[in-house]
């Protein structure tokens, strides 16, 4: 027997009030968008749980990864099912459903009933009790802990008998979207990326801006930052990547203004370029991978001078983490092998050999009148000349 | 926009009639070759055709090509076939420190196993001194590898005379020649110089990517590395790559056709672009014996390097791969040199062997040519780079 279909569990969205059945409807899209990659699933939404009905001769690998990757689920059990709530067929149930799901039998376990059919002859507590049994009489090596087992096994009586296990944890979060939208500024490296995944998820759909500078940068930099966003939107869904040739203002601010300031002033045109995106395309907020302290533009005066150009709030998940703890985050997410190809970005390009790491604003701002005659223009010209890809899970 | 492509150093456009051919093999005559039924004769007379044709190239016979994957699998089979064949007359190898990698990482392998490897130094031009050569062979020498034109440089080595100096001291040395950059560019002719072993790779020659070649003197004996199915005389199992080695082969033909114009055709280009470079003063051509220009020509000195591989230096450009990018914005593709920092003799790279200033390092770029390359190409990128050179330098870091 197969499992033909799973238990969505979530949590934290189950505690919001009234506005519980639109976090639930969030997560039930969520769950319905990412799956329709995989064939046609059935998925709906019953009293506080979800239940995920697979087609005929579906993957379960695939099935398990993709809604291990939705933001929202706690935990999902494959679910046993047999089309009768007869007694015998419910024992044979269990007996096949320990067979196969677990390699071991040896372990300990308590036994869960839930009775939705009220007329069924047997009480909760005795078809536990009297499955518990049959388990223990089948399977010599299993044993009853019901204050500590290392399984639970439920079974359902409603018109189908239903039989369910722990199952597998789900990354918890909220259903991305139900929280709206923010722009990622998206590099290379390996923080953005693992940047982005935290926001999104709080359940915040993303947008990326990503800034190109050819010819000192390459296609396969580029490609690079393809990738990192495909890899995230397998969490994010879909993103919205805005790629921006920022080539002409780096070399217009490496004209103008003290070479040490080159870093900072370019990051300030980054944030204005990305936040003035991020107002057109309805996002309330923008996203950094700044860890405080990391490089010379990430202290905090230096941080006080990027964030000074922005009127939106700027989310920065990764100020208070270690490289060694975000490095873990991206491994887990699968960023990492890609994050660490050798491909420069523009920002690793013309970096001054001492760089100012303790910026004054009023001097940045100073330097930047020195800009004031093509400054906007260009600015104009890199939003409006943008490149935007349409960036979906594979 | 109309592309120029001067990367044939890294590799060529397949020829038509290797395309073709190939595509006759693919689509109707699939057999394997060891099949007895038709359709394995079929595809058997493609393989020897191909071996043919490149024994004809090559003044050999057929028996004496063993057909590979391409360049790094014969140099591999050589090094390491030769090496461990004559593991009982001593364990010393010569080489040069310009190699390739699929030479010297062979090399540095050998060298764990408990090899010794002598890396000959080359003079600013690329070229190994002969009297070195000479004074590193020893008794317990079993092989010497030298390739015949270097990759990045263009440099020509003294094959023919390596080779006689080698065989005077001891007959029995293996001397192997990675002929990949020279194949076609230059004429050579293994039999008659006492090459044992020559690599050759199909795709540096509009043959498809994939096919290749190692010459083996009849009567040299070598371990073969790929065991299985015992094709090619067992010394390189494994169903042969048909449609490969048949693009292979008509390659080989086309090129051999026209070899002599062809050559004349590159070394014209080559000329072309040093004439131009000379009104450059921001550019520094590396191993063209320009300290003889007082006593030779420049089609002279030109005539003494490959006819397809031109390495210049530039000045104040703080990263070639961004010069590489600038020129493909106008649709012209080239290479950037590489600087390798380590200080392994054999992996120090071509441009450290040759006393390349550290500055100059990281901002060279390889023009490489082909026979379709034409003259107004080469006038083309002569003007961009004049353009863009200039206006790179105003971003260096300095």
């Amino acid at each position: 027997m197969e499992y033909k279909s799973f238990l969505v569990k979530y949590a934290e969205i189950g505690l919001k009030g009234k506005n519980r059945s639109y976090f639930e409807d969030c997560l039930v899209n969520q769950i319905r968008q990412n799956l329709s990659m995989l064939g046609e699933y059935k998925v709906t939404k019953e009293q506080g749980r979800i239940y995920v009905d697979c087609p005929e001769g579906y993957d379960y690998d695939d099935t398990v990864d993709c809604l291990s990757k939705i933001f929202g689920i706690v935990g999902f059990m494959p679910v046993m099912e047999i089309p009768t709530t007869d007694w015998d067929a419910i024992c044979k149930l269990a007996v096949d459903f320990v067979e196969q799901s677990f390699a071991e039998k040896n372990f300990t376990f308590k036994m869960f009933c839930k009775r939705g059919d009220k007329n069924y002859p047997m009480t909760s507590p005795e078809i536990a009790c009297e499955l518990g049994g049959v388990l223990l009489e089948h399977f010599p090596g299993l044993s009853v802990d019901v204050h500590n087992p290392d399984k639970s096994i439920t079974v359902e009586v409603r018109s189908h008998a239903y039989i369910y296990s722990d199952g597998y944890k789900g990354i918890g979060g909220m259903p991305v979207g139900c929280n709206g939208k923010a722009m990622l500024l998206l590099s290379g490296g390996i923080d953005s990326p693992v940047a982005g995944y935290m926001i999104a998820k709080r359940g915040v759909a993303i947008d990326a801006t990503y800034f190109d500078a050819p010819p000192y940068t390459n296609e396969r930099a580029r490609q690079k930052v393809i990738d990192l966003a495909k890899q995230i939107s397998k969490y994010v869904g879909p993103i919205k990547l805005n790629i921006i040739n920022f080539t002409e203002i780096q070399m217009y601010i490496y004209e103008t203004c003290p070479h040490e300031e080159l870093t900072i002033l370019m990051r300030r045109y980054m944030m204005r370029i990305a936040e003035e995106i991020a107002n057109r395309s309805n996002c309330l907020a923008l996203i950094t991978g700044e860890s405080l302290g990391q490089v010379a533009s990430q202290t905090m005066q230096s941080l006080n001078c990027t964030n000074a150009v922005c009127k939106m709030p700027v989310y920065r998940p990764l100020i208070g983490f270690d490289k060694s703890e975000i490095v873990e985050i991206s491994q887990r997410i699968g960023t990492f092998e890609t994050s660490i190809l050798p491909y420069e970005d523009c920002c690793t390009i013309y970096v001054a050999k001492h760089p100012v790491t303790k910026p004054i604003l009023h001097i940045i701002e100073h330097s930047e009148t020195l800009l004031a005659e093509k400054i906007d223009d260009m600015v104009a010209r890199a939003i409006d000349e943008r490149t935007i890809m349409r960036i979906k899970p594979e | 926009m109309k592309e120029i492509y001067l990367d044939n150093a890294a590799t060529t456009r397949v020829c038509e009639e290797a395309v073709s051919i190939m595509e006759q093999v693919m689509r109707e005559d699939f057999g394997n070759p060891s099949s007895l039924h038709r359709k394995g004769f079929v595809a058997d007379t493609y393989v020897r055709e191909a071996k043919k044709q490149i024994a004809k190239s090559l003044k050999c016979e057929e028996k004496e090509i063993i057909l590979t994957s391409g360049g790094t699998e014969a140099n591999n089979l050589a090094l390491f076939g030769g090496a461990y064949a004559k593991k009982r007359s001593g364990n010393h190898i010569i080489s040069t420190s310009v190699e390739h990698a699929s030479v010297y990482n062979p090399l540095i392998f050998l060298e764990e196993q408990g090899f010794e490897v002598t890396y000959l130094s080359v003079d600013a031009n690329g070229r190994i001194s002969l009297e070195e050569l000479k004074n590193s062979l020893r008794k317990d020498t079993i092989l010497v590898s030298i390739m015949a034109v270097n990759n990045e440089i263009g440099a020509v080595e003294p094959i023919a005379e390596a080779a006689k100096l080698v065989h005077d001291f001891n007959a029995n040395i293996l001397f192997h020649v990675d002929a990949i950059q020279s194949y076609g560019k230059l004429p050579i002719a293994p039999g008659k110089l006492g090459i044992d072993l020559l690599s050759v790779s199909g795709h540096k020659l509009h043959g498809p990517k994939g096919s290749g070649f190692l010459y083996k003197r009849d009567k040299v004996r070598i371990i073969p590395e790929i065991l299985g199915g015992g094709q090619q005389n067992n010394m390189r199992s494994g169903t042969e790559n048909v449609p490969a080695i048949a693009g292979l082969g008509e390659a080989v033909r086309v090129y051999f056709q026209n070899q002599k114009q062809y050559m004349e055709q590159m070394y014209a280009c080559k000329e072309a672009f040093l004439r131009r470079l000379a009104d450059m003063p921001f550019a520094h051509p590396n191993a063209v014996f320009s300290e003889l220009s007082d006593t030779h020509s420049l089609s002279e000195r030109v005539r003494m390097t490959a006819p397809h591989v031109l390495c210049v230096s530039f000045d104040s450009i703080s990263k070639s791969e961004v010069l590489l990018h600038s020129l493909e914005e106008y649709g012209i593709y080239v290479s950037s040199g590489s600087a390798c920092s380590s200080n392994h003799p054999a992996i120090s790279g071509t441009l450290k062997a040759i006393g390349l200033p550290d500055c100059y390092l990281g901002s060279t770029i390889r023009f490489s040519f082909c026979p379709e390359t034409t003259l107004s190409e080469i006038e083309e990128t002569c003007d961009r780079l004049s353009e863009i050179v200039p206006k790179l330098q105003k971003y260096t870091v300095k």
